[in-house]
């Protein structure tokens, strides 16, 4: 995959710290930086002006699928196919048939929402440039790509030893 | 002001969390492990020869008979898919509850729930006596009409739950599981090492975009994960309640099925967590004995939930005016398997009453013991309800006694050997507690500076 790109990165060995850069950096108006923590950091999503995710409208439409679906399986096996009295029960017997069209319902919406992870992810990457091995430990990052408006090498440096940076370090790929 | 305990003991730095929590992964197993492990494989030995035979000869080697045709594969499948529920309980309701200190005690109880259902999930498939005719459990299109199932019966209600709850446990433990892979990955010294855990990660890095969505999906699933981990024992209970037998015929089922599943897993992580424990001392700073009382208290309320069941049935049966229904409750109480009445009522309500008593509540050997009990207890529960309801229905002339057999002990014993195979090796190679999920928590109860609140 060519997405990776170079750029610059910082990294931080506290959480506050990491957060403020966050924060300066969005201020400053860089749009495609982002940082890497090895927990999701509480407030990091108001810092960079994340926007809320879309993963419920797919949970949604996935969970209308599945229930159609199961009212379509059910009723057209039951009652259209191959009809079958079962104690005198109606063809198309709803309540019957709610357990099924319920975990359907429930499997359609769980497996497309994690479908939906990998894809908004990017998952599965196979052999991604790592900036710092222990950024999944006890480090965190910020890293600001090439493309980046007002990108300045020696700007950014500096910007990020005044927020207090561990370490500046340039990347080649991420 | 009331000062919450710290979820995580000892001074911990980010870095002793992934230390401490890898280091089980990384290092060679113990002697204690090695024997445990070795054990229980020859249990799984064992039990994988006793269902060969079964299959090769026959159902009949069980003790099922008329009018007993339920025994112990329904009696353990129900007890094992039981055990699953806590895991769930802990990983998804407590989670939309903001119970925090389930986290760091999720991963190994949903990892109870992904063995506990695939040991449990077997059973109904080898009770149906052909097992190589399984796949006509499911609605596929075939040359015999199509015959389709017949989705107005409880049993195919189950195949739909008990398969849709073991694929969304294990994608939801899955998904938990994906960035302490990472940690792993990129904690690796050798390369099978960095291989492996790199492929179970699927290249996992920790951007705050990527984690945002999947912060989105855990809740998500939790959510999913919530109404279904209630409907899955529900339909469980429906198998008997939905037939006229008396003794299954009766709406409180549900959810005293659900109160006696969530009482049983409960038990389960008990065991599972003081052995852990034991084995890995480093354990004890994030299953703390605070982590250990809270469960203990879930112990003893779903316990006097289910002795409120015990007790509701008894009254139903004599107020219903039903002749057949009080002479069912009678005899489970009084009849040839009176034994086996007291013993479940004995081990699930009186035994965690012990809990009234906060020393107890705090004590390890203690709760270790009342945990077996309540493992028993349970077993015996569902042994009461399937045996002695049917053993004895409405025509004396069609009553009989459960003919228990060796194949029936050994099916039992078995299937505890299959399922502590898988999680003695689950502890050997998967993080047993969430890293990712309990370093945002190691300031709850300190004073630290950090960017959380609340």
């Amino acid at each position: 995959m060519a997405k990776y790109q170079s750029g610059i990165a910082g990294i931080w060995l506290e959480e506050d710290k990491i957060l403020e850069a966050a924060r300066k950096c969005q201020s400053l108006g860089f749009k495609k930086f982002d940082t890497i923590t090895p927990y999701p950091v509480h407030g990091m999503e108001e810092a960079m002006e994340i926007k809320r995710s879309n993963i419920p409208y797919v949970t949604f439409v996935a969970g209308l699928m599945g229930c159609l679906s199961g009212l379509l399986l059910t009723w057209w096996t039951s009652a259209v196919s191959w009809p079958i009295n079962v104690g005198g029960k109606p063809m198309f017997s709803l309540p019957a048939f709610i357990p099924v069209i319920f975990e359907l319902t429930i499997l359609f919406a769980a497996l497309l929402s994690v479908a939906a992870l990998f894809y908004l992810c990017g998952l599965p990457k196979i052999n991604p440039p790592l900036i710092d091995p222990d950024l999944t430990s006890h480090k965190f990052a910020l890293f600001i790509p090439k493309g980046e408006v007002g990108y300045d090498e020696n700007k950014i440096t500096e910007l990020f030893k005044q927020l207090g940076a561990a370490e500046v370090k340039k990347v080649a790929e991420y | 002001m009331i000062k919450r305990n710290p979820l995580v003991l000892g001074n911990k730095t980010l870095k002793d969390v992934s230390d401490d929590i890898c280091a089980p992964v990384e290092s060679m197993p113990s002697g204690g492990w090695l024997a445990m492990f070795l054990s229980a494989k020859a249990l799984f030995i064992y039990y994988i020869i006793s269902i060969g035979i079964l299959i090769s000869t026959g159902i009949g080697l069980l003790g099922v008979n008329n009018p007993i045709g339920w025994g112990t594969m329904i009696v353990t499948f129900v007890f094992w898919i039981g055990i699953g529920h806590a895991g769930t309980l802990i990983s998804a309701i407590l989670f939309l509850f903001r119970q925090k200190w389930r986290t760091s005690v999720a991963r190994t109880a949903e990892a109870m729930t992904v063995f506990a259902v695939m040991t449990a999930g077997l059973f109904p498939l080898l009770h149906t006596g052909r097992p190589w005719f399984d796949y006509w459990l499911l609605p596929y299109p075939n040359q015999r009409g199509p015959l389709w199932t017949n989705f107005r019966s409880p049993l195919l209600w189950d195949v739909f739950a008990v398969s849709t709850y073991a694929t969304v446990s294990m994608v939801f433990w899955y998904i938990g599981l994906i960035p302490d892979f990472a940690t792993l990955r990129d904690r690796a010294q050798n390369k099978t090492r960095k291989l492996i855990y790199g492929i179970l990660s699927m290249g996992w890095r920790g951007s705050s975009r990527d984690w945002s969505h999947y912060e989105m999906l855990y809740l998500l699933l939790a959510g999913l994960s919530t109404p279904l981990v209630l409907s899955v024992h529900t339909i469980v209970s429906f198998d008997f309640a939905v037939s006229n037998l008396p003794g299954w015929h009766t709406t409180i089922f549900p959810p005293y099925f659900v109160a006696g599943a969530i009482f049983s897993g409960f038990g389960m992580v008990i065991t599972l967590m003081t052995l852990v424990r034991m084995g890995f001392p480093q354990f004890k700073d994030y299953i703390t004995i605070d982590h250990m009382e809270v469960m203990n208290k879930i112990i003893m309320t779903t316990g006097l939930l289910v002795g409120y069941a015990y007790a509701s049935e008894m009254f139903i049966a004599w107020y219903s005016g039903n002749p057949y229904e009080r002479y069912a409750f009678l005899n489970r109480a009084l009849g040839p398997y009176a034994w086996s009445y007291w013993i479940m009522v004995s081990c699930n309500v009186l035994s965690p009453q012990i809990f009234w008593f906060k020393a107890a509540r705090r004590s390890i050997p203690v709760m270790f013991v009342v945990s077996i009990f309540v493992n028993i207890g349970m077993w015996f529960e569902r042994f009461v309800i399937t045996v002695t309801s049917l053993h004895r229905d409405f025509l004396p002339s069609n009553w009989g006694m459960y003919g228990w057999s060796w194949m029936d002990t050994s099916i039992l014993v078995g299937s505890f050997g299959m399922f502590f195979t898988l999680f003695l090796l689950y502890l050997r190679l998967f993080p047993a507690v969430s890293i990712a999920e309990v370093k945002p928590v190691l300031h709850v109860g300190k004073d630290v500076k950090g960017g959380h609140h609340g």
